[in-house]
């Protein structure tokens, strides 16, 4: 594209976290939602996600190729920046610092979390409330899967407000203002969503 | 009262571009409406530390005294500002001074600010009108839109939003905020218009706008008020569109 990598890529970047990787997040959030509804209503929800058709085709490019992506040019971006919220304290400068260390945060529980649901499912053990429940009954691992869930919504609401601003949605300070109130909005309401969820499996 | 007031500085010393800071603190006598400068005068006055040993006096950058050059600026009590308008009575004490250390710095409070004029070079931050024959007059800019592009013709090229910025270090060549703004001057002037997409493809190059992650520290930190975010956000929607002419062609010309 116009013979620079670093513009393009930045852009790619910038849109593969919201289209696909966060409405599939919003989308799992939603689906695990049904675990409070009971065992049963999860695990019909869980295995129609799974008896999907081209799943394998629907998770390498909806999921992982793009959240490859993001993941490891995000680690680059966020360990070129030189965080300075102690000299400069300002709203934005601490949502920027926290953008890149929910970043991180959120590598290390998504990369936790798929070895432990999707590598051992495709190496044979059923994905199901049983499993997510064997595994929230040790209180550590309940708190890093509550941590993992917020740091994870918050990266993705406050990137969305980030989102809009790098495409050149929201221009004006008001505008950038009033989809700041938005966004935290949302990371409240999936923070509602995903902490209910894993909560009824414990 | 016979005791006289004194005002305490610590400055943070350099003796040349490759050697190791340290740390000099002076205590010097005091004269009501003192300003950074005059304080950096009384030193170079008297070169005498507070432990009274006799030092080199320290060295930095001025020139016009009243806030529209921008040679002056450091790190004053820990944010980045001009030292001709930061005045005595106004700074807790010990006042500290640090050069802007996101510059090289030549000695003492000293920095080397050329990357800001290489950027606004690469930027193309001019309105070309020279010709082999004469033009003539340019097109006439709207009243209201001439007071705002006043605005943003404020920068003093400082350097204090590239010295707030997270992404402008040494791990990054990110140019910073203040050349994007005049890109969006520049372009928003009716003759400067005509080169409106060079400049665009200039600032969606390496090192350019994508670099910016929304800190906003800058607008914060900018003395003269220029809307730099306000800048970058409408520079992005600009390169939105220019990303998708590059690609399928435009009948525009
Ligand atoms: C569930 C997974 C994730 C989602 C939904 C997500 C979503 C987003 C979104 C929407 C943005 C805003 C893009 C923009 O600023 O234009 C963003 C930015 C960012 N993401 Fe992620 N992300 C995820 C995982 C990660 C991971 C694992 C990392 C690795 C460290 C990461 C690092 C970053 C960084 C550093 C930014 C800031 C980019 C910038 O300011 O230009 N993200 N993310
Ligand atoms: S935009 Fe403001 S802070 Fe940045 S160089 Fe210009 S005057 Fe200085
Ligand atoms: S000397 Fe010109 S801005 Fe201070």
């Amino acid at each position: 594209m116009a013979g620079n990598r670093e513009f393009f890529y930045r852009r790619l970047h910038s849109l593969l976290g919201v289209i696909p990787v966060g409405i599939f997040l919003t989308q799992h959030l939603v689906v695990n939602y049904f675990a409070t509804r009971g065992p049963e209503a999860f695990n019909r929800a869980a295995s129609f996600m799974v008896n999907l058709p081209f799943r394998y085709f629907l998770e390498i490019f909806i999921i992982f190729l793009p959240l490859l992506f993001h993941a490891i040019y995000g680690l680059y971006i966020a360990f070129t920046a030189q965080n300075n919220v102690s000299r400069y304290g300002y709203f934005r400068n601490w949502m920027f610092m926290l953008q890149r260390l929910t970043g991180v945060i959120t590598l290390i529980f998504v990369t936790w979390h798929v070895w432990e649901t999707r590598v051992r499912a495709a190496l044979g053990v059923e994905v199901n409330y049983d499993m997510m429940a064997n595994i929230v009954d040790n209180p550590f691992m309940l708190g890093f899967y509550i941590v993992g869930i917020v740091s994870t919504v918050f990266h993705f609401a406050n990137g969305l407000w980030s989102f809009c601003v790098s495409w050149g949605l929201t221009v004006t300070p008001r505008s950038q203002q009033i989809f700041t109130y938005v966004t935290m909005a949302i990371f409240v309401a999936l923070s509602i969503v995903g902490i209910r969820a894993i909560l009824a499996f414990a | 009262m016979s005791e006289k007031k004194t005002i305490r500085l610590i400055v943070t010393r350099q003796d040349r571009p490759d050697s190791a800071p340290y740390e000099e603190e002076f205590e010097i006598p005091y004269r009501p409406n003192m300003n950074v400068i005059s304080a950096l005068m009384e030193i170079r006055r008297n070169p005498v530390n507070a432990k009274g040993e006799k030092t080199t006096p320290v060295t930095w950058d001025m020139n016009c005294l009243e806030e529209v050059c921008g040679a002056c600026s450091m790190v004053i009590n820990g944010k980045p500002r001009q030292s001709c308008t930061a005045l005595i009575d106004k700074l807790e004490q010990p006042i500290r001074l640090e050069p802007m250390r996101t510059f090289p710095v030549v000695r003492d409070l000293q920095v080397d600010r050329s990357r800001m004029f290489d950027s606004l070079k690469k930027v193309k931050a001019w309105i070309p009108i020279d010709g082999t024959y004469d033009l003539g007059p340019g097109p006439r800019m709207p009243e209201r839109k001439r007071q705002w592009a006043y605005e943003l013709s404020k920068c003093m090229t400082c350097g204090v939003c590239l010295e707030a910025c997270p992404n402008v270090n040494s791990k990054s060549n990110f140019i910073g905020p203040a050349p994007l703004s005049q890109v969006r001057l520049f372009n928003a002037h009716p003759t400067g218009a005509m080169h409106k997409a060079e400049r665009l493809e200039a600032i969606m190059g390496d090192g350019g706008l994508a670099n910016c992650g929304n800190s906003q520290n800058c607008v914060q930190s900018c003395p003269k008020g220029i809307p730099l975010t306000t800048s970058i956000a409408a520079l992005n929607r600009e390169a939105t569109i220019q990303m998708f002419r590059n690609f399928f062609g435009s009948d525009e010309v």
